[in-house]
């Protein structure tokens, strides 16, 4: 690990100015992540800004949603009173993702800002346009079981590893930002990047720009009462999703009246499906609706040598998660 | 849970135990060492080809930085080139045959991507690993090799096998009975079966603390053979084996890992030597996937055929295995097939396909698992050919003697292993025709396999001794790598010198202790503990000595046979009260303590008798239908292995192996990138071993077996064991339950959707 400076900031304004100063400076949070990388050599920082002594870890009731603190632990979010009640989506998301012990320590703000699993950008003896743009992508012709079947490029098929922001993304979260500028809030769907041409760039935060809270809209509390994260993974626990849906439903007399679906584990970005979403809005609650939801949202989809699976089990995934977010025995 | 038979031990919890859960257990890299400096690896990113220029300027100038050392600046060492007969020069005993060890930074020569090419040593472990990143190395590529399939026109039989007598050796080509019995068989089942590259994956990683005082060198060192690592560091070194010390009390896992002494040791005593200090040095995790070896890539074609009543008449058995450019790695992989069913006509073929790898090396239930993944699959395929349960397919083909060698078995209870697991699993419930149980949106399947693996004995050297307190204790130089040989050797202590438990401890783990034999290939309970029980015999005969003629003793005059010990005390069998207690004797000769050291070896009794464990194993998964995603939700293991010493820690022994083996079916893979010869999952993050919420329900136990041929303890090693057919009864359950026969390890969902 390269050597760093470390400084500890007391409010959000000494934060910011201290990580303008200098384009390879990051806030800490968590650390879960970023350590981690650090380890690796793969982010080489030369200061970090501590901000876990900002007063930044409430959970509140805000213009009838929720406003999640940036520095709220996934593990209190997770356990929240109102969250689970209201959000439940988010709650389960959370839980499906690491361990107790990281979610004990990971950050809501550090959960947004997670960058991939991709083999090839982990280590650094291996080509990674993401982490050395130009050196190539090693994945697109490589091992790419964990990689991306939507929105790829020739530059970057690796996929972004949060199941939380799987579930904001189905929410329409917004994220609030504070920054040399001022604030600004950035609706979730426009928060991470599809990679293109520039797949070192995995947010549209600009440098010194730091989260404060992540907003969960009232509206998105209609689907409290039918809605369901499934992850599809390798083992029992403690591994990042090949594939994830998060499904919400609002359900009016045997009819879906709004749907909401988004997908981890295939995209650069967590990944909605507003095809999907057209299919069940208004349809009936049933198999078929399901089916032609799924094969809506995958349409686009396209494999690579090793993750071809993934377009099928994809499918078989989404009308799962719909069947059971609509209520197991709801559906025939 | 059912009535423990005679020959199983009671539980006793582990000695080790409390010191390990408060942290006091010491691991190699924990000892506080003064002035201690810490290395760092800096291994090559080729697969193949030489160091064209290292530069380690920049490094150097790093803060903390003591110096760098390549091959350009190590001293020049001793690697033997292994011999094949009599004069056969050996390094390191658990080494391959053929071959020797990775000369580490004595050339340019890159043999495999991840290979130890340097070493940067630092006042702190941080500013060693900071100052390896800045090491600058410039590399001539050449071609690599790294996939077997792409090679296996290469292949080649073992050299090894070649030799004549060899007890170890693996034989390239057997056959018996008629060659062409295949041809002429009235069912047959003929298929290709692959499993990947298997990493150990310990929760310790390779440490090493050395230290040089003059001539003469100390390690901490992570290892499964104490002795082992003061040979090879002796000869490697050029010092005599007397002046290398050797410490390792306690092992936070190895699987095989730590059975060699890879580069760590070395290199850590080349830098502890060249700066005047103590180095410590330990690997990275993802260094650990190329600092030691690991299961090897095989390739492996079982061939089967059957009359229509279900009796084997033909068995063929192909098995390729990788190994690296500089040894010859061989494990068991068709040793099982020539004995475990009966069969007039069989044939097995090993060959090697050398690759730009690190040597593989044994990981637990090596070759045995890998083997009988590959012929208790065909066995099941063979079963549903025939429409005969598989169960009842292997009971026709129970061989009653060891079809290879013609000898009797020195004990064997596999049929109870069936009949009582059958029992314990509810076999009965059992569906033959796939895809006919059900549980919600899971299929449920049932499959089983048997396993075995071989008993063996090396010689041991152990000591006992009584003191004036009449407490004792046992030692020897073994390393305990997690199995309970800290507490197997004190109850086996106890017994020997007619002590109770609470009287006696055990020692181990360092290299001035009577020489241990290895901690492998499930050996050492037999080989130590044959020892120890004869140290302690030997300890309490020389107490005995002391009386026979001593006026003072009420046991004066007494023969050996007229005397029993008990509870730390020698008395007349004719009359218990006349009699004195060992510190009785011992403070009135004034002496501290009474010891005894013996060296046992094993005798004849491998020409006379097959030896070896079995084990029946049953697992029921459960299959998401649509998903793939898969439970093992019950697997039993029944086990005959002679006399258990410790119910508790030989139990755990099996459900452990169960847990790896359920990994070995399900999750464990190492995914090498053949276009740059390198590893791409080099991480616990991304080579998934099972975690808690993967493992439900196990149960293994112990059928009545009793063996007074093996050993003197009558003990069955069991290490391997209960790994051996785990993946594939898993397998063949997973076929139970949804149609699909999965040939290529591991079983992920992919290949179930």
């Amino acid at each position: 690990m390269k050597p760093f400076a470390f400084t500890r900031a007391s409010n959000s304004q000494t934060a910011i100015q201290a990580v303008i100063k200098d384009q390879a400076a990051k806030f800490i949070a968590g650390g879960t992540n970023l350590v981690d990388l650090m380890k690796e050599d793969v982010e080489q920082p030369n200061h970090l800004v501590d901000i876990n002594r900002l007063a930044l870890t409430r959970i509140e009731e805000h213009n009838g949603g929720l406003r999640l603190g940036a520095l709220a632990r996934n593990s209190d979010t997770a356990n929240h009173r109102l969250v689970r009640e209201r959000f439940p989506l988010v709650s389960q998301a959370i839980l499906s993702g690491a361990s107790a012990q990281l979610r004990n320590a990971a950050t809501n703000g550090g959960n947004l800002m997670q960058r991939t699993r991709c083999y090839y950008f982990y280590d650094v003896a291996m080509p990674c346009n993401k982490r050395q743009p130009g050196s190539g992508c090693g994945a697109l012709e490589g091992f790419n079981r964990m990689h991306a079947i939507l929105g790829a490029s020739t530059q970057c098929i690796a996929v972004h590893p949060s199941d939380m922001c799987v579930a904001l993304m189905a929410l329409d979260a917004v994220i609030q930002v504070e920054g040399p500028e001022g604030s600004r809030s950035i609706p979730f769907a426009e928060f991470h990047r599809l990679p293109g041409d520039t797949p070192q760039l995995d947010t549209n935060l600009k440098h010194g720009e730091l989260i404060t809270a992540i907003d969960l809209p009232a509206a998105a509390s209609a689907f409290s009462a039918h809605s369901y994260y499934l992850k599809i993974r390798d083992r029992a626990s403690y591994a990042f999703a090949l594939v994830s849906i998060a499904a919400a439903l609002e359900v009016q007399n045997g009819t879906i009246k709004q749907a909401r679906l988004a997908l981890g584990g295939v995209a650069h970005k967590p990944w909605r499906a507003p095809e999907a979403e057209a299919v069940l809005n208004g349809a009936p609650l049933n198999q078929e609706t399901f089916r032609r939801a799924a094969t809506a949202a995958l349409k686009k989809a396209q494999g690579y040598k090793y993750n071809s699976f993934k377009v099928e089990l994809g499918r078989r995934g989404i009308v799962r998660a719909l069947t059971i977010a609509a209520g197991e025995g709801r559906t025939a | 849970m059912s009535e423990r038979p005679a020959n199983v031990g009671k539980p006793v919890s582990r000695v080790d135990g409390p010191l390990k859960v408060t942290g006091r257990a010491r691991y190699s890299a924990e000892f506080k060492t003064e002035n201690i400096a810490h290395g760092m690896l800096v291994m090559s990113t080729i697969a193949s080809g030489r160091i064209k220029s290292i530069d380690t300027k920049a490094a150097e100038r790093a803060p903390g930085v003591l110096g760098v050392i390549t091959h350009l600046n190590a001293p020049r060492l001793n690697f033997p080139e292994r011999t094949v007969g009599p004069n056969r020069v050996v390094d390191d005993q658990v080494g391959p045959w053929v071959g020797r060890s990775l000369p580490v930074l004595q050339s340019d020569t890159i043999y495999f991507n991840g290979q130890p090419i340097g070493i940067v040593v630092s006042e702190t472990l941080e500013q060693a690993e900071y100052a390896a990143t800045l090491v600058e190395v410039t590399y001539e590529e050449r071609p690599h090799a790294t996939s077997l399939e792409a090679e296996i026109s290469r292949a080649f039989p073992p050299q090894e096998g070649l030799m004549k007598n060899s007890p170890f050796g693996r034989v390239a080509d057997y056959s018996r009975g008629d060659p062409e019995a295949l041809s002429k068989a009235e069912v047959t089942s003929d298929q290709t079966y692959t499993i990947p590259i298997e990493h150990h994956n310990p929760l310790e990683l390779l440490s090493t603390i050395a230290q040089w005082t003059g001539n003469k060198l100390t390690v901490h060192d992570k290892t499964q053979w104490v002795p082992n690592t003061q040979d090879h560091l002796a000869m490697v070194f050029n010092i005599p084996v007397a002046d290398v010390h050797v410490i390792s009390q306690f092992v936070g896992g190895a699987f095989g890992s730590a059975l060699r002494p890879w580069s760590h040791p070395v290199v850590a005593a080349i830098a502890a030597r060249a700066f005047r200090r103590p180095v410590k040095l330990v690997a990275m995790r993802k260094q650990m996937f190329t600092s030691h070896g690991h299961r090897p890539y095989t390739v492996q074609r079982v061939a089967l055929g059957a009359s229509k009543d279900g009796k084997l008449t033909a068995i063929v058995h192909e098995g390729y295995g990788q190994t690296s450019l500089y040894e010859e790695n061989t494990e068991a992989l068709l040793d099982a097939t020539r004995f475990l069913y009966a069969s007039p006509n069989c044939i097995t073929k090993y060959r090697l396909v050398r690759g730009n790898i690190q040597t593989p090396i044994y990981m637990r239930a090596p070759g045995e698992s890998s083997g009988v993944f590959a012929l208790d699959s065909a066995m099941d395929e063979l079963a549903y050919k025939l429409k005969i349960d598989p169960l009842e397919f292997r009971i026709r083909n129970h061989s009653d003697k060891d079809p290879e060698s013609g000898l009797p078995w020195s004990s064997k209870s596999l049929l109870e292993c069936y009949r009582q697991g059958a029992e314990r699993f509810g076999w009965s419930r059992r569906k033959m025709e796939p895809r006919s149980l059900r549980d919600g949106r899971y299929l449920v399947g049932m499959g089983m396999s048997s396993g075995t693996y071989p008993t063996l004995r090396t010689p041991a050297s152990a000591r006992a001794r009584i003191f004036e307190d009449g407490t004792a204790v046992v030692q020897s130089s073994a390393s305990d790598i997690g199995p309970g040989t800290w507490t197997t050797m004190k109850i086996v202590g106890a017994e020997a010198l007619a002590l109770n438990l609470d009287r006696v401890r055990s020692e181990l783990g360092d290299s001035t202790l009577p020489r241990s034999g290895v901690q492998g290939n499930s050996m050492l309970t037999a080989s130590l503990g044959s020892a120890v029980l004869e140290a302690g015999h030997a300890a309490r005969a020389k107490v005995f000595e002391l009386v026979r003629n001593d006026a003072r003793s009420p046991l004066n005059g007494a023969t050996a046979d007229q005397v029993v010990f008990a509870d730390g005390r020698i008395s007349l069998k004719s009359d218990p009260s006349r009699g004195e207690t060992y510190a009785d004797i011992l403070r009135r000769h004034n002496l501290d303590s009474i010891e005894a050291t013996v060296d046992s070896s094993p005798g004849d009794e491998l020409s006379k008798y097959s030896m070896h464990v079995f084990v029946a194993q049953f697992a029921e998964v459960h299959i998401d239908e649509e998903l793939g995603v898969w439970r093992v939700a019950r697997f039993v293991t029944g086990c005959g292995a002679g006399r258990i010493i410790n119910e508790r820690t030989a139990t755990t022994q099996l459900t452990g192996a169960v847990v790896g083996g359920i990994g070995q079916a399900f999750t464990e893979e190492t995914v090498m990138d053949h276009r740059m010869g390198r590893i791409v999952n080099a991480n616990l993050a991304e080579y998934h071993v099972p975690v808690n919420a993967d493992i439900h329900n196990l149960e293994a136990f112990f059928v009545e077996e009793v063996d007074d041929k093996i050993n003197p303890l009558g003990a069955k090693g069991i290490g391997e064991i209960g790994y051996v057919g785990v993946s594939s009864a898993i397998a063949n359950a997973v076929f139970n339950a949804t149609g699909k026969r999965i040939r290529k390890l591991p079983i992920t969902l992919d290949k179930l959707i």
